[in-house]
């Protein structure tokens, strides 16, 4: 019975922890066909902001996340500005030289790679020169809940409601609300949307925005319980990238999925044989998942569906 | 090398080995580039004369290693970020079998044994993914996730259940017994670390020179050619046509898998060659080189040197490692990310590429019998 409440609360953890990591992340790669190696400094950016709200100017836990996300949603738009649509560049380039310097980033998957992950070496060494090799974190907030001889931390009870709030709030978004309509229309087919008087270029921006908001939550969130290092972004890109991998095309239904089913298998490969193993299996899920099903789990869902509707 | 007699047109010995090198795949097929050429390598043989050879060397090993992402990723499509797997598992090898077998026979085939350990480790990934349908990027992430296992897997085992034979793996402590590097059997071998030569040389002296610099010099400007020859052959034409479209070599009846898979190979043994020297010239390996930085550095040298370009990745390894150990300190990371970005943003096909294009602009229209191209020394003598 408590191994099983163990079991329960670790998967809630690993569920959390992969869905929070990869939200931001598939957004930005689901639509606008960029990868963003730089992912885990945008987590780095919402922890610090969170930190060093709370730490220096005194804020309350809840208002310095609010800072944290929104600071990281603005650097969002810088770095989506000046790097992946090249727009700033670009402009420079028509004021001097009459033409454009930079290609937008948009679909070049292995190029926006390469960029972001320069993008992500300036920033963590920006981040180490600026502020040294560690700054002071803010204390966990809830304290603990004991059940039989374990205990455990609230707030990482919390993190689980908060990824399972964020799923539906991001559902919402996208179904629901009309830049959420204009941005699946992009998704789709880039050239109609534009046609039919959407600004896609807006909604490239929003988007990013949106995804380096929610980077920047998650690193708001869990800044209280993370030792703030420069390299603090590294524990979150991996998890992120096999998530997204393996959920597929369908941005919250994959992420939801394979958050469920990766944190599962880390929960059980964690409960029975230790962390290592559990990150191993972890890992090696994300491996055979993508080996069979190269599409990810929606991808396969819907290949599936219209197999159904080819049938009928 | 037989190459080095550049001639003037007739079907001369020269001109047809000559030949073999050169096509629209790799720049510089003029006499003027291989007079450069020339200078290049005479200029890397005399380089102890004046540097740091048993630096240097370092710097020749890892061009091997980007050499492999080139021929894997520039010249057939498949960027994986999984070089420095098959690099970590050719070295370990190394490491491994010299250990329990630190004959000077033994030694050497501990080298066979990297390399091979490299190639087998590139067909067991590459047959799981290629054979699998795994495509495109999907690729980029399984070799990123191969990198992030083995790191994991390496830094756990410092206990003493991971001894393969008399060899401890040695977790995050790395393997420091290595033996120094011999090559040949018995007697008839020879060491090639720590074994400085005494030459005279005019001018300079007696001068010992370091045989593991010439060693790795002799293996990358072999492998250079090597590279030149495959990629203008026949076959690398259609690995060329796999990276431009797939399907559609596909469709000409290519076996587009077998391609990617057989490059893919190759390019495992050669990072495990690179692997191997690495461990031999430090006498030692560790889990860093399963690190995402590293992992991330050879992708860095092919982008900013051009991933098209076999000696684009030659030049960028040598000079970005140059800065990167010259600079040290805090900020040679944010310059090497600086380069980076500038370069994917404005010259995406990569330094060496653009400066031949400048080259080539900048010059007269050839008014000569010497064919279509300029003689172009510029991207030669940079290294």
């Amino acid at each position: 019975m408590v191994n099983g409440i163990n079991l329960a609360l670790q998967f809630l953890d690993s569920f959390a922890f992969i869905v929070l990591a990869a939200a931001g992340l598939a957004i930005i790669f689901g639509i606008m066909g960029v990868i963003n190696l730089a992912h885990g400094e945008f987590i780095l950016v919402g922890a610090y902001a969170t930190t060093l709200s709370a730490t220096k100017l005194g804020l309350p836990l809840a208002a310095a996340m609010l800072v944290g996300t929104l600071v990281t949603a603005a650097f969002g738009v810088v770095v989506e500005r000046f790097i992946i649509s090249g727009a700033v560049p670009n402009w420079i380039g028509q004021e001097t030289v009459g033409r454009n310097l930079v290609e937008p980033l948009y679909d070049r998957l292995a190029d926006s790679m390469v960029a972001t992950f320069g993008l992500s070496l300036i920033m963590v060494q920006g981040a180490r020169v600026v502020f040294g090799n560690s700054i002071d974190t803010v204390g966990t907030p809830f304290g603990n809940i004991a059940y039989g001889a374990f205990s455990y931390s609230t707030y990482r009870i919390v993190l689980s409601g908060v990824s399972i709030a964020l799923l539906v709030g991001v559902y919402y978004i996208f179904t629901k609300t009309e830049y959420g309509m204009t941005a699946r229309a992009t998704i789709q087919d880039e050239e109609t949307a534009r046609a039919l008087g959407v600004d896609t270029e807006r909604i490239y921006m929003a988007t990013f925005a949106i995804g380096s908001g929610l980077a920047g939550l998650t690193g708001a969130l869990f800044a209280p319980t993370l030792s703030m290092q420069p390299t603090l972004g590294d524990q979150f890109l991996v998890e992120a990238f096999v998530a997204v991998v393996v959920g597929g095309p369908s941005v919250v239904l994959g992420t939801a999925l394979s958050g469920g089913v990766l944190g599962a298998i880390q929960a059980v490969f964690t409960n029975l044989y230790g962390t290592f193993f559990g990150r191993i299996a972890l890992l090696a899920a994300a491996m055979v998942a993508l080996r069979f099903l190269p599409d990810g789990i929606t991808g396969f869902i819907e290949a599936v569906q219209s197999r159904r509707q080819e049938g009928q | 090398m037989a190459t080095d007699a550049p001639t003037d047109g007739g079907q001369s010995l020269a001109a047809r080995v000559r030949a073999r090198f050169e096509g629209p795949n790799t720049i510089g097929n003029s006499n003027g580039f291989w007079v450069g050429f020339l200078v290049a390598v005479a200029a890397l043989v005399a380089f102890p004369l004046v540097g740091n050879a048993e630096q240097f060397s370092l710097f020749l090993v890892l061009s091997l290693l980007g050499l492999s992402l080139s021929v894997v990723w520039g010249y057939t499509g498949v960027l994986s970020f999984g070089q420095v797997v098959f690099f970590g598992l050719g070295g370990y090898t190394f490491a491994v079998v010299s250990i329990n077998f630190a004959t000077p026979g033994g030694i050497t085939a501990a080298v066979l044994a990297g390399v091979v350990g490299g190639g087998l480790g590139a067909a067991v990934l590459g047959y799981f993914m290629f054979y699998g349908g795994v495509r495109d990027v999907y690729v980029t992430i399984i070799t990123l996730v191969a990198t992030m296992v083995l790191h994991t897997f390496m830094a756990q085992t410092a206990g003493s259940e991971w001894t393969i034979g008399e060899a401890a793996l040695g977790g995050f402590n790395g393997m420091p017994d290595i033996p120094l590097l011999k090559l040949g059997v018995g007697a008839a071998s020879f060491q090639f670390m720590y074994n400085a030569i005494p030459v005279w040389v005019p001018g300079f002296g007696t001068v010992e020179l370091d045989p593991f610099y010439y060693l790795a010099l002799v293996l990358l400007v072999g492998t250079y050619l090597g590279l030149r020859a495959l990629v203008n052959s026949d076959y690398g034409r259609a690995m060329v046509a796999v990276r431009e479209d797939e399907d559609r070599t596909r469709m000409f009846g290519y076996n587009v898998k077998r391609i990617k898979l057989v490059v893919f190979i190759l390019g495992g043994a050669l990072a495990g060659l690179s692997g191997v020297l690495y461990a031999a010239r430090n006498v030692f390996i560790d889990p860093t080189v399963f690190t995402l930085l590293f992992a991330t550095l050879p992708v860095i040298w092919v982008s900013v040197g051009g991933r098209k370009s076999l000696l684009g990745a030659i030049i960028a390894t040598i000079a970005i490692e140059y800065i990167r150990v010259t600079l040290g300190g805090e900020l040679a990371l944010v310059m090497l990310g600086a380069l980076l970005l500038g370069t994917i943003l404005f010259l995406p096909n990569g330094i060496v590429p653009w400066v031949h294009r400048l080259a080539r602009q900048n010059r007269p229209a050839p008014a000569d019998a010497e064919g279509p191209e300029t003689p172009d020394p510029t991207e030669a003598s940079e290294s």
